[in-house]
């Protein structure tokens, strides 16, 4: 097929990783496909190698300025299996969890407060000067102080349980090094009815997005795919542990109650050419058909039901809005990040009431092992961490699949769903192109926008070239 | 015993005995000054230069210079800060710290002294960033000399008190670093129990105790509590606190 043009979209991000977007036209401008490149992570597996076991749960935390506590416990987990621990005192598994909670729930607060309630609220095609945070500081300035102190309180915990609010050091293989005092419970038990509260009106600020703007919600990339994550062994939500369960676009389950530590032979990963990311796909249905979604709407796809109450009927109210099915639109990923920060706080309330946060035993050994995987659900999806350590106890393999490797086909879909709705039969670039893309990736709040998450903006470098490499059209977006 | 002479540091009048330091004198009147090559028990080497002050207008190092009856000894000085500044600045630049994923972080006498001085920027000179292997060859112990700044505290604490001579430096100038009696680590007799292994001998996280890595929580660590000074620190300070 010929190509004729290709347009660039380049998100000038550096610091986590570097993304840009090619659109390619074939010989009628119509919408080939659509590729998101990235350049992530690159070398880090090589840097791990050498390194001692123990200093691994802390190095990771620097692959993500947003989720460093989700690398931090997902390679606490695989170091666990490493000295033997299959399951840790009480006191150390609560703590980690609270520790996740306070991690998801900031993370989920910054991303919708932040970065797309300025979309939600202003409508894709607003202003470039309005639609930011500080559009939403002037409009709507009760809810973005909203957004600041859950974002606040989520740091908090994460502080309480970590020790730090960035790069802390708490979780250890085999355990924690630190319980929860009753000066931090107490702390955090000030704030909870009302984080309960506002995480209520979030959820119902969302939800009424997608309520209100139903066709849009419907249409904007909305595409058929599978869904993984790990739940809990009764299908319940689980975000820190569980099994393995992916459903096909009808709901059928491919798989389930997989150990996560055989992921290896129910996943694998595709290599092409004109990415650095890997494109996993389910192996028993092939490269082609086996992709599928990670991430909060995947989750309120697979879970049967979710164990805090406030939470569960959201999610059932979430199911019922796709007639039961699983929920195939990418705007509703926003509603699905709310109601896990709905979810996220619930937990927080009942682990900040239970004693065992204030026990003493917090570290186990068991007899060194070779090869350790952890698996957890982080902010975006489920995160993979494999090694092995050898008898010097240094690490000589490292495989990571993050939550944003495991949505790469997903988001490419995504784009070259956008991409064909709003570009074919065109022979430039049109007015509000740049944003319905960046919409669309902004939904799978993808690492590669780690830096902009800083500035809550997102900016772009749009090329237009011909065939023979000629720039045709050239615009830049700086998003402020 | 009783003291023989006096002099002053920065205007405090300090008693001495004849063949004592500067160093000394001051630990035992309670001023400190800022040292990372020296350390309670082990003989003065004078190679860091952090404790350098000025003796009668010269720039001498307290752990070896001896005492001199009325001198007067400049220490906590703008000028001294500088040189001190410059110093830890440089050993910094000399190897590979990455105080967020080391394990010494929050007990590390290198970091600490940066706090103390309040190097918080980036700095002029260039990072040499050396490749050194970590050998890890030992059940117990690991040598990771990315981090080393050559104090040779685990050298004379092997040879002096160990009686083991498991350290030594090898190499000269910018190629010196602290090698092991052997191939690696595993062929020595060093065993956890040596004084060299002792956490209050390495100054930075060179010499590692496996398997206790960020066993202390944040906050809970020897300078998250107090900044370091005489008396705080693993064996830090010299004579009475
Ligand atoms: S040895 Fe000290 S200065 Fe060096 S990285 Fe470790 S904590 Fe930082
Ligand atoms: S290994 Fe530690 S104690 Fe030995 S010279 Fe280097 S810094 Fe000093
Ligand atoms: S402490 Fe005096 S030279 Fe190092």
């Amino acid at each position: 097929m010929a190509r004729t043009r290709i347009i660039e979209i380049d998100p000038l991000t550096r610091v986590e990783g570097h993304g840009k977007v090619t659109i390619h036209l074939d010989d009628h401008n119509n919408v080939d496909e659509a590729r998101l490149h990235i350049v992530e992570f690159r070398g880090f597996e090589r840097f791990i190698l050498g390194r001692l076991y123990w200093e691994v749960p802390v190095i990771v935390q620097r692959l993500c300025g947003i989720c460093p506590v989700s690398h931090h416990l997902a390679a606490s987990k695989a170091m666990d299996s490493i000295v033997g621990v299959d399951c840790l005192t009480p006191t150390a598994e609560k703590m980690r969890r609270l520790m996740h909670y306070g991690q998801i729930m900031q993370s989920n607060v910054l991303h919708f407060f932040h970065l797309s309630s300025p979309d939600l609220l202003f409508g894709f095609e607003s202003e470039v000067e309005k639609r930011n945070i500080f559009g939403i500081i002037e409009a709507y300035p009760e809810l973005a102080v909203k957004g600041i102190k859950m974002r606040k309180f989520g740091q908090e915990v994460i502080r309480a349980t970590a020790g730090k609010k960035i790069h802390g050091t708490s979780a250890i293989p085999g355990g924690v090094n630190k319980n929860l005092s009753l000066a931090e419970r107490d702390h955090l038990l000030q704030d909870i009815e009302q984080m309960i509260e506002w995480a209520q009106e979030a959820v119902a600020i969302a939800e009424g997005y997608c309520v209100d703007h139903l066709s849009l919600v419907q249409q904007f990339a909305t595409f058929n795919s599978s869904h993984m994550s790990l739940v809990r062994e009764d299908g319940a939500m689980d975000l820190y542990h569980g099994v393995l369960r992916a459903i096909d676009a009808s709901g059928n389950v491919i798989f389930d109650q997989v150990d996560y530590r055989d992921f290896n032979d129910y996943l694998m990963e595709e290599v092409r050419s004109w990415s650095y990311m890997k494109f996993p796909f389910i192996k028993r249905r092939g490269n082609l058909d086996g992709w599928y979604r990670v991430g909060p709407l995947s989750r309120m796809n697979t879970a049967g039901f979710i164990d805090t109450p406030l939470a569960d009927d959201a999610h059932q109210a979430f199911r019922a809005f796709a007639g039961g099915r699983p929920n195939q639109m990418s705007l509703a990923y926003h509603w699905a990040r709310m109601i896990e920060v709905l979810h996220c706080v619930e937990k927080i309330r009942q682990l900040l009431h239970d004693p065992d946060l204030q026990g003493s035993d917090l570290l186990l050994r068991g007899e060194r092992r070779e090869e350790g995987i952890g698996v957890l659900e982080a902010p975006r999806g489920t995160l993979f961490h494999h090694y092995r350590v050898d008898n010097n106890d240094q690490v000589t393999f490292c495989n990571l699949i993050v939550a944003t490797t495991n949505n790469n086909e997903a988001m490419n879909r995504a784009i070259t769903q956008v991409a064909k709705a709003h570009l074919s039969s065109q022979k430039t670039i049109p007015e509000g192109m740049l944003n319905k893309i960046e919409v669309a990736v902004r939904a799978y709040d993808p690492c590669l926008s780690c830096a902009t998450h800083a500035l809550g903006r997102m900016p772009l470098d749009v090329a237009l070239y011909d065939a023979a490499g000629n720039l045709l059209e050239h615009r830049v977006k700086d998003g402020r | 015993m009783s003291k023989q002479f006096k002099f002053e540091i920065d205007g405090i009048e300090i008693e001495a005995r004849h063949g004592q330091s500067i160093m000394q004198a001051a630990d035992d009147a309670g001023v400190y000054i800022p040292r990372l090559c020296d350390v309670e028990g082990l003989e003065p080497q004078g190679s860091c230069r952090v404790c350098v002050v000025k003796q009668n207008g010269r720039v001498v190092s307290a752990c070896t210079q001896p005492a001199i009856e009325g001198s007067k000894v400049e220490n906590e000085t703008e000028e001294i800060l500088g040189y001190r500044r410059d110093l830890v600045r440089m050993l910094y630049h000399e190897g590979n710290h990455l105080c967020p994923i080391c394990e010494a972080s929050g007990r590390c006498e290198l970091q600490a002294m940066g706090y103390r001085l309040g190097i918080t920027q980036a700095t002029k000179y260039p990072y040499l960033q050396p490749v050194r292997p970590v050998d890890a060859s030992h059940p117990d112990i690991v040598l990771d000399t990315n981090r080393c700044i050559l104090c040779g505290r685990c050298i004379r604490a092997s040879r002096d008190i160990d009686k083991k001579h498991v350290f030594e430096y090898v190499g000269r100038g910018i190629h010196k670093r602290v090698g092991v009696n052997g191939n690696k680590l595993a062929d020595t007799n060093v065993e956890l129990k040596d004084r060299a292994i002792d956490l209050a001998t390495c100054p930075v996280g060179c010499i590692i105790q496996k398997g206790r890595g960020f066993f202390a929580p944040i906050g809970e660590r020897q300078f998250d509590k107090k900044p370091i000074t005489l008396g705080v620190g693993p064996g830090k300070g010299r004579g009475k606190p």
